[in-house]
């Protein structure tokens, strides 16, 4: 496979949301602003890319009993610079994050590139591998926040887009909607993956 | 923060429920809840741990790490008592009770990468619990993720011979019927306008 190959491969038609649903917990609490999604799409990218290529590196000297321990002190202590970074520049995003950037260390997207790819392939390819993955999560990520912050406050990435007539929807920004917004994108993206002439 | 312990339980259990709520621990709710004897099985693994991980997290934070000044590495030592538990947890039960380990033995080791249970720990430190506290929240949020999981699986058992649009099984419905869900449990409250 070449490095183009790869990025389509792992961005889109493996896309680790709506091909394999993994990683759901954070796609689903962190998208009600689109500026939270992005900010935590940006630090899945980071965490996944160089945890896949620090894990690529390693992989020929790791036992195989204790490779889950290890990556998960790998992708640990990325998370960690991704903590400590936010808190020390942007305090008011991490507050408004909350526990989940800690949470990225049990994002299973992380643990599933890192056991599907990482493994058995060259550093460089991994770290593409990660940068794709986590792009295309931060992509389902925009798409379920425009709905959500659009209906639930009428702006987008904090700008007022509706005017004064739109009534907004407060049911967009609690917990329910996100189950239906992802839902209903999964179910589009299957029908036209079945549409297709295999 | 002196909230009545027995209020944050039964938050935990409906209000608040850590994965209708909090979305937390989701990948495994959607792939084991095909079958309700399996989904209770895990949900009674994940509220055992839980429950006990809370308070070893809690006192591990509190009279380790804080003494210490070392709560940046907060991340990496939650998630290694929280291995370590499960790993112990494993043993334990496969030497007292094989019978319980056969059927619970695929779900247990999973527990560790199941996101709800370190998420428990990280609200409890955030929301400045006490230790009661903090572990009625976990006992809580355990009893709650069963409670969730089993509606689900109850619901999916039905929806197996029923027709649907192309492309919407599995996790598409899932998702629906988990909002409807998040509805109802949030109704437990009322709804708030959120300005």
């Amino acid at each position: 496979m070449n490095k183009k190959e790869i990025f389509i491969n792992g961005a889109l038609n493996d896309n680790a949301i709506w091909r394999q649903i993994l990683g759901i917990c954070s796609a689903l609490a962190v998208t009600n602003l689109m500026l939270n999604s992005l900010v935590m799409g940006l630090g899945v990218i980071f965490t996944l890319a160089l945890s896949s290529f620090t894990i690529s590196i390693i992989r020929d000297y790791t036992p195989r009993r204790v490779r889950m321990m290890v990556q998960t002190l790998i992708i640990a202590s990325y998370v960690i610079m991704v903590d400590i970074f936010l808190k020390a520049y942007y305090p008011d995003m991490s507050r408004a994050l909350g526990p989940y950037v800690g949470l990225i260390i049990t994002n299973c997207i992380i643990m599933g590139r890192a056991e599907a790819f990482a493994q058995k392939n060259n550093p460089f390819n991994s770290l593409i591998d990660g940068v794709a993955a986590g792009a295309g999560y931060t992509l389902v990520l925009l798409l379920i926040a425009l709905v959500r912050e659009l209906m639930g406050f009428g702006s987008i990435f904090g700008l007022q887009i509706l005017g004064d007539w739109w009534v907004s929807w407060s049911i967009m920004v609690m917990a329910p909607s996100a189950f239906f917004v992802l839902g209903l994108l999964i179910w589009f993206i299957n029908y036209r993956y079945y549409k297709k002439p295999a | 923060m002196d909230i009545n312990p027995l209020v944050i339980f039964m938050a935990a259990i409906f209000t608040s429920n850590i994965l209708l709520t909090n979305f937390l621990g989701m990948c495994s709710y959607l792939s084991v809840s095909k079958e309700i004897e399996s989904s209770a099985g895990l949900g009674m693994a994940v509220f055992f741990v839980l429950t006990l991980t809370s308070a070893i997290n809690y006192i591990v934070y509190h009279y380790i790490l804080v003494p210490m000044d070392l709560i940046y590495l907060q991340y990496i030592i939650f998630i290694i008592v929280i291995a370590a538990f499960v790993q112990l947890t494993e043993l334990i039960i496969e030497r007292f009770s094989p019978v319980l380990y056969y059927t619970l033995g695929i779900f247990l080791p999973l527990i560790t990468v199941n996101c709800a249970i370190l998420g428990v720990s990280l609200f409890m430190i955030i929301r400045q619990y006490s230790f009661i506290q903090a572990v009625l929240y976990g006992a809580g949020s355990g009893i709650g993720w069963l409670l969730a999981i089993l509606a689900l699986a109850g619901i999916r058992n039905r929806l197996k011979e029923k027709y649907l649009p192309q492309g919407m099984n599995n996790a598409a419905i899932s998702l629906i019927i988990t909002g409807i869900m998040a509805l109802a449990f949030i109704g437990f409250s009322g709804v708030a306008i959120i300005q």
